[in-house]
């Protein structure tokens, strides 16, 4: 009964036949590249931009959500509603943002503010999405606690999950050692600022995200 | 609201049980953490929180975030096993594992590998 009064026919036809619609959302630890990701990803496929990109952290504080981005891939496509949540992190202090960054004690507090709520409204999209791109930095460690947890969190919903490795026209970039930190799920490394390798990632989203999946409990 | 104490000139690290933390339901273990370390402690849980309540923690912590007397926390941990296809089926996911958890002013993860989570506490921050 919770089955078929959750998903409605639509639901069901989608476990069988494979989705043809689903909702993204486009989560990662601050300044991994999650605005820049969404920038391309809707430069490519409608024209437009989502938001504004900074070096200063916390510089998306509020979900954005484009609807019915068509994404193709050969001969099959997926109609994506495309979330760019703000950064999750596990502290924010307004201190850095003054000591680091050079904002005002104003400017600095109220972003810490705002950054505190976008972490919240990040976690509650997670019960609303189809699935999720996780951006991680490729130049970074990725054992961090917040991809783990995020990954956690979307493995127990069984939530399909693609790894962006981003951030590979970095010098330093070791997209490898995310591969081999999550062999569980597929990571297509990337770069968001240039474009490089989009394609791969454009066509692994159709696979992925259009998978049919039995399995899936929300 | 949890105030701080005044500061010390120690810091309490606290060993928590795979039985105490049995005994508490979801709620009270995010409750009993966010006291414990809101008042400056540091714990090290024999068993973790599973990935809904680390993120269910995160969220809490953000809400309770005050300036200049709490910035959030710092938290590292394993997870026990990966979860079999049989595991998954029946709802079981990865158990949660050794965990360390506390404020963030006070402490600092180095290094995480497999093996290691070597964490620093900072000088000077005793609360």
């Amino acid at each position: 009964m919770g089955l078929f009064k959750k998903t409605g026919l639509s639901g069901i036809l989608h476990r069988i036949f494979g989705k043809k619609h689903a909702k993204i959302g486009i989560y990662g630890p601050p300044n991994v590249g999650k605005t820049t990701l969404a920038n391309r990803i809707l430069m490519d496929w409608t024209g437009e931009t989502m938001g504004t990109v900074s070096e200063i952290p916390h510089e998306t504080r509020v979900a954005k959500w484009k609807k019915n981005v068509k994404i193709e891939n050969g001969s099959s496509s997926l109609y994506f509603d495309i979330v760019d949540t703000p950064g999750i992190a596990t502290k924010i202090d307004y201190k850095d943002f003054m000591n680091i960054y050079g904002l005002n004690r104003k400017e600095a507090r109220q972003r810490a503010k705002e950054a505190t709520e976008g972490v919240i409204e990040s976690i509650k999209w997670l019960e609303d999405v189809d699935g999720v791109i996780l951006v991680m930095d490729s130049t970074q460690d990725p054992f961090t606690q917040v991809n783990v947890t995020i990954l956690g969190n979307l493995e127990a919903r069984n939530l399909p999950v693609l790894i962006a490795a981003n951030k590979i026209d970095a010098e330093d970039a070791s997209p490898a050692t995310l591969k081999a930190a999550f062999p569980q799920h597929p990571v297509v490394p990337i770069s968001a600022l240039t474009g490089y390798n989009t394609d791969d990632l454009y066509s692994t989203m159709v696979k992925h995200f259009g998978k049919k999946r039995w399995w899936r409990r929300r | 609201m949890v105030k701080k104490s005044k500061k010390k000139s120690s810091i309490s690290i606290n060993l928590i049980s795979k039985q105490k933390l049995e005994k508490l339901s979801s709620q009270e273990k995010l409750d009993f953490i966010l006291k414990e370390i809101r008042q400056g402690k540091v714990l090290v849980l024999e068993q973790g929180l599973t990935p809904l309540e680390q993120t269910a923690l995160i969220e809490r912590t953000m809400a309770e975030i005050e300036e200049d007397a709490f910035t959030g926390i710092e938290m590292d941990g394993y997870l026990e096993d990966k979860a079999t296809l049989f595991r998954r089926f029946f709802g079981v996911i990865r158990k949660p594992g050794l965990t360390v958890i506390g404020p963030a002013d006070l402490i600092k993860t180095i290094k995480k590998d497999g093996n290691i989570i070597q964490t620093e506490i900072v000088a000077g921050q005793g609360v």
